[in-house]
């Protein structure tokens, strides 16, 4: 099974969020690099919006990710809710 | 805030469908074909646009929201970086050769993506490719903006920045990217979308990006940082198009296959080829390095590729067809450029200079299979002969590639001591080349690449027939200021003496402003 | 298909002889002499003897390499455009068949001080 990832700035925006997809991921690797944070997960990787609303302690469009997001790999899948990213092979 | 209008809040789907699809129409007194005359000449078939998704969703409304609070961030960091001095808090202004490049070669590029994305955003016949493509257009252009407006704050202090958009057209090593990007633009919308949004955004722009802003990070340049992450946050949605671009095509007709396939092989070579000055960047020109060339191609280049590539075989897509000579360049070619790099460095609007004794060591290391064995017997000749008094300068200036516009400077695949040579005769000219994948890309549309302009070919017809210092006025270049080693350099001098003046109590303020 | 193209096109190449004010342009590289980055450059009268190419331009762009002053011009082996030549010193550029932008390499076996051995 391949691996996708998503990158994001180490600010404290992203704290809560990357909080979410850990507790969301179990099976995701969380790397700390230079000014960025990459996380790494076999075969898919969910953000959930109620997870990181919890989190965060407020609303959060799960669109307010483009502000901080780095790259990422993998197909997209976005709806209202969560953020998909899959490999299909 | 906007008062609250007490109103259901649109779906993400539903806003999509609105913004996008219900903004175009069926036009009632012109042809379809007429109103989008390119659409069809590159043999693509496209039978139904509406197929096409973007898979964020985004649309305008939401584009100008987030664009903004992006150019916010970016403004406060590079506004304190200014009234700060950061420039000072640079490891080392080696780095800033880093910086001089990328300027000249890569923030034109943005520019030049920027033409494109608005001319086959007006070409496609597609809403919501029309959509995705603006938006890409804006943001390119934003990129070009930024990194020039970052990088002022250095032009205030060091060297070799005040002429880059002559230089874009003028100095030889940016016609590499300027070519990438004008062989791009002048192919058809369909050949330029998998150009530039899926080999060199989804394939290798990860490879600029990540690690070299890593390495800004590393190197105490937080107005690089800024301007990387700032754009680096479009880049994302870039490679999501790019990927949902070729899925959409090769859905919609199996004849596409073979012709994507092809320029997958030819768009794939030109940006590796492109991206290697990255490397020379990583390797060499990092003060403090975060990791190497072939650190960052393992993680970004194979793990990536192969995942991506993988998941592609389901349409009958192979990776390129030049990815195992990709790989097999790796461990050489950042040594290779670095030594062209130095040995025109009389040509270079930017510092070279002889690797430390320590760098050598961690060259070693990161570069078990090539480094001591081929290329570290030369940096010590060129050590020997620049403390003998005799500085290696090479004025047989060097043979470039007709694709790819690079000097020659790569070795056989599976010969490291061997300069690779093709060459090939078209209408009674003979044409070189660096590679067989270049040649290969000539050869399939001849015509278009005979008209290559390469500039040291140039540099012996009109208007500077040979003579070196008229060529240097004519790119703006100041010998013995701009060019040059490193060592002994006005930059390296100011340097030291600003940053001595800011941890000392004498007047810190940067004395030699220009 | 010379080009993708909507209609009939033809380039116009910018690198012609015709271009150079009289003068044309010859590559050379060294096998094996990797201290030069990529082949050498050099833009001569086609007039001028091979003779004078190789003791003029070419000695002077090559002495830099530790090599340089124990080549022996007789015994090297010389290609152009990747067949083997021979050239005749006396005789011009132009008449040992070396037209514009012609490669020529040359071999000196045996000479490889900056290449490790057991490579």
């Amino acid at each position: 099974m391949s691996t996708v990832f998503i990158a994001l700035q180490a600010n404290e925006q992203t704290r809560p969020i990357i909080e979410a997809i850990v507790l969301d991921n179990p099976h995701a690797i969380v790397n700390q690099e230079p000014a960025m944070v990459k996380i790494d997960a076999e075969g898919t990787l969910v953000i959930r919006q109620q997870t990181v609303e919890e989190l965060m302690g407020r609303a959060f469009e799960l669109q307010e990710l483009h502000v901080n997001l780095i790259s990422l790999s993998g197909n997209v899948d976005e709806t209202d809710e969560t953020l998909t990213l899959c490999w299909n092979a | 805030m906007d008062a609250k209008v007490n109103r259901k809040k649109l779906g993400l789907k539903e806003k999509y469908k609105l913004l996008t699809r219900d903004l175009g129409w069926e036009p009632s007194y012109h042809a379809k074909e007429k109103i989008f005359p390119y659409a069809t000449y590159e043999g693509i078939k496209i039978h139904d646009w509406d197929k096409w998704e973007d898979p964020f969703r985004l649309t305008m409304d939401s584009y100008w929201k987030y664009q903004a609070e992006k150019e916010r961030k970016f403004y406060a960091i590079i506004d304190a970086h200014a009234q700060n001095n950061g420039h000072l808090n640079l490891t080392d202004a080696r780095y800033l050769s880093a910086l001089k490049i990328f300027l000249q070669a890569i923030s034109p590029g943005e520019y030049a993506a920027s033409k494109g994305f608005a001319r086959v955003g007006r070409e496609f016949p597609g809403v919501g490719t029309q959509v995705a493509c603006q938006m890409q257009a804006i943001d390119e252009i934003r990129h070009a903006q930024t990194q020039i407006h970052a990088m002022s704050n250095y032009n205030r202090f060091y060297n070799g920045f005040h002429a880059f958009a002559q230089q874009r057209d003028r100095i030889w090593y940016t016609s590499v990217a300027r070519s990438f990007f004008d062989d791009a633009m002048s192919a058809g919308p369909f050949e330029f979308m998998i150009a530039i949004g899926f080999s060199f955004e989804y394939v290798l722009t990860n490879l600029l990006f990540v690690p070299f802003m890593s390495g800004a990070a590393y190197n105490g340049d937080m107005a690089t940082v800024t301007f990387g992450f700032s754009a680096q946050s479009d880049e994302a949605r870039h490679m999501t198009l790019g990927l949902e671009c070729i899925k959409f095509m090769l859905e919609q007709d199996p004849a596409n296959l073979p012709i994507i396939q092809s320029w997958i092989d030819k768009w794939f070579w030109r940006g590796f080829r492109l991206l290697g000055l990255v490397g020379t960047m990583m390797d060499y020109m990092l003060p403090k390095r975060v990791m190497s060339w072939r650190e960052a191609w393992d993680i970004y280049g194979v793990a990536n590729g192969t995942a991506l590539f993988k998941d592609l075989a389901r349409y009958g897509i192979r990776p390129p067809k030049s990815w195992d000579d990709a790989e097999a360049g790796i461990d050489h070619m950042s040594h290779q450029f670095m030594l062209g790099f130095y040995q025109w460095s009389f040509g270079t609007c930017f510092h070279s200079w002889i690797p430390s004794d320590e760098d050598m060591a961690w060259l070693a290391e990161k570069y078990p299979k090539s480094f001591n064995q081929y290329y570290l017997p030369r940096w010590q000749h060129i050590k020997k002969l620049a403390e003998a008094g005799t500085p290696f300068k090479n004025f047989g200036v060097a043979k470039l590639c007709q694709t790819c516009q690079l000097p020659t400077v790569f070795t056989e695949p599976d010969e490291a001591s061997l300069l690779c040579h093709r060459e090939g005769d078209y209408k009674g000219e003979k044409y070189h080349y660096c590679s067989d994948h270049c040649k290969e890309i000539f050869d399939n549309e001849p015509e278009k690449y005979i008209q290559s302009w390469l500039p040291l070919p140039q540099l012996f017809q009109a208007p500077n027939f040979g003579d070196i210092g008229a060529w240097m006025a004519w790119v703006d270049l100041k010998d013995g200021i701009d060019n040059g080693d490193y060592v002994g350099s006005q930059d390296e001098a100011n340097f030291q003496a600003w940053r001595g003046l800011a941890t000392s109590n004498s007047n810190a303020q940067a004395q030699g402003e220009q | 298909m010379a080009v993708v193209a909507m209609k009939p096109y033809v380039g116009v190449p910018r690198d012609v002889v015709a271009n150079f004010n009289g003068m044309q342009l010859v590559y050379a590289s060294w096998d094996h002499h990797l201290l030069f980055a990529s082949s050498l450059m050099m833009c001569l009268p086609p007039q001028m003897k091979f003779r004078e190419f190789v003791e003029g331009p070419l000695t002077v762009l090559l002495q830099p390499d530790p090599d340089a002053g124990k080549i022996e011009w007789n015994k090297v082996q010389w290609l152009k455009s990747d067949q083997a030549f021979t050239p005749d010193f006396e005789a011009s550029l132009k008449d040992n068949g070396i037209v514009h932008k012609a490669l020529l390499r040359f071999k000196t076996p045996g000479l490889n001080s900056l290449l490790k051995q057991g490579a």
